[in-house]
């Protein structure tokens, strides 16, 4: 059973990592992407193209993470395969024992720098969640028998920063019904939206069946945070956020402490579950801000669990 | 021709140019306006099924096509404020949609209502699009 499987099952706090993209340099590449992480987080995301940008694939890094005794959380986008070529990943994954996968609609190609792609979408975000969902029951969606089922565990994603604010909880609750049990969101730099979000997931149910996990970005500096703001679909930087950063004495010791204040408002709100990390940096970022914010490391908090009951 | 073949191509065609005037419709052949606020969502650029991506713009453009705004959104909109909507519509706006079928492009979707082919589902989609 994964550990992450484990995890949801005991209601325990849950951390997970984005690994940074890897291209080439076999797995000793992986190994240096995941060592700011390791002490820390449960699992990591095996990324799909992020920002529609050609990578190392999520099965190929998904698969050295296990080589590396690392848990992955495989991500899945809709953008660049069809339904044949999708399901074919999740269970071709999931035959070297890759069992976490998180679900997304993806960013359009025309965020990445081949824009002259075709774009695909044959699934979106909670369609792939309701076909992965009848891989882990033992069927393809043609209704073919896959014997054994693969023991998927099954996440999503969620942008409670993105219009309509009123309904994406909403979207929440038909990926969680389609079979999501955990939801990372996007980073979200209003923290209003933030708790409208999860006021509403907590209200519909939301996190009695999934784990939500806000995610914390950090930053090296002002260019990085203008950068998100100006490419990458769906993340928006208030200009405040920018000038405070951009003001600061060191800005990058400002974007460490802005992550810091995120990281402790989302866990101060009902029905987070932990947090998930995605970090630009190459320094010891990640490890500070956990011992800011009283994340004990990962051994730590395998010994003493904690946090509300997760049905399964 | 057979005479139902003659009726057939011409209830396609009444279909496409009435519904391409109204919605801009993309002769997908299953059509959902009823459940999306009368907003066809063949015209998102992802041509999703089921709601707005997280890529939608704080003014509501559209992540693909900025000076858009958002179809799903429109969708969205709508299907809480139209006028004469049934309330039963209103609600289908959150239901799962199943994925396209691909093989339905074209048709007309008046007749795949009425002989119910428009509810025919891969035999492994479980999920209850009533939830």
């Amino acid at each position: 059973m994964s550990v992450l499987a484990d995890k949801l099952a005991t209601g325990e706090q849950i951390i997970t990592g984005e690994l940074p993209v890897v291209d080439s340099g076999g797995l000793d590449a992986v190994r240096r992407a995941y060592e700011p992480y390791a002490q820390w987080c449960d699992a990591m995301n095996a990324t799909d193209n992020t920002a529609a940008h050609a990578h190392a694939s999520n099965v190929s890094v998904a698969i050295a993470m296990m080589r590396l005794e690392i848990e992955p959380i495989m991500q899945v986008v809709c953008r660049d395969k069809n339904r044949l070529a999708i399901q074919a990943d999740i269970v071709g994954a999931a035959l070297h024992g890759v069992e976490n996968i998180c679900c997304l609609t993806g960013d359009d190609i025309t965020a990445g720098d081949e824009p002259e792609s075709r774009r695909v979408f044959d699934l979106d975000g909670p369609t792939l969640v309701a076909v992965a969902s009848g891989l882990a029951r033992g069927e393809y969606l043609s209704g073919r028998p896959l014997d054994p089922p693969p023991p998927l565990v099954i996440g999503a994603v969620e942008n409670p920063g993105a219009p309509p604010l009123a309904y994406r909880a909403h979207r929440a609750l038909k990926k969680v019904l389609a079979g999501a049990r955990f939801l990372q969101l996007q980073i979200c730099y209003e923290e209003p939206a933030l708790e409208q979000f999860m006021a509403e997931c907590v209200r519909l149910g939301v996190t009695e069946k999934a784990a939500v996990l806000p995610s914390i970005c950090l930053a090296g500096g002002v260019r990085a945070f203008s950068f998100m703001n100006d490419e990458v679909p769906g993340i928006s930087v208030p200009q405040p956020v920018i000038d405070r950063i951009a003001g600061a004495q060191t800005p990058k010791e400002e974007a460490f402490e802005l992550a810091c204040e995120q990281a402790e408002h989302a866990l101060s709100l009902p029905g987070v579950r932990g947090l998930h990390l995605i970090s630009f940096r190459k320094d010891d970022a990640v490890a500070r801000l956990c011992e800011r914010v009283g994340i004990p490391t990962r051994q730590e908090r395998a010994s003493v669990g904690h946090g509300s009951h997760v049905t399964v | 021709m057979r005479p139902f073949a003659v009726i057939e191509a011409a209830a396609t065609g009444v279909e496409h140019v009435s519904k391409k005037a109204v919605w801009n419709c993309q002769m997908c052949g299953q059509c959902v306006l009823h459940s999306t606020g009368m907003t066809c969502p063949m015209n998102c650029p992802k041509t999703l099924r089921n709601g707005p991506c997280g890529g939608v713009r704080p003014d509501g453009g559209c992540e693909v096509k900025p000076e858009m705004r958002c179809v799903w959104l429109k969708g969205y909109e709508r299907s809480q404020s139209m006028p004469l909507l049934p309330q039963g519509w209103r609600d289908h706006f959150n239901h799962l949609r199943p994925p396209l079928d691909n093989s339905l492009k074209g048709t007309s979707s008046w007749k795949n209502l009425l002989t119910k082919r428009d509810r025919q589902r891969p035999a492994g989609w479980k999920a209850d699009e009533g939830h």
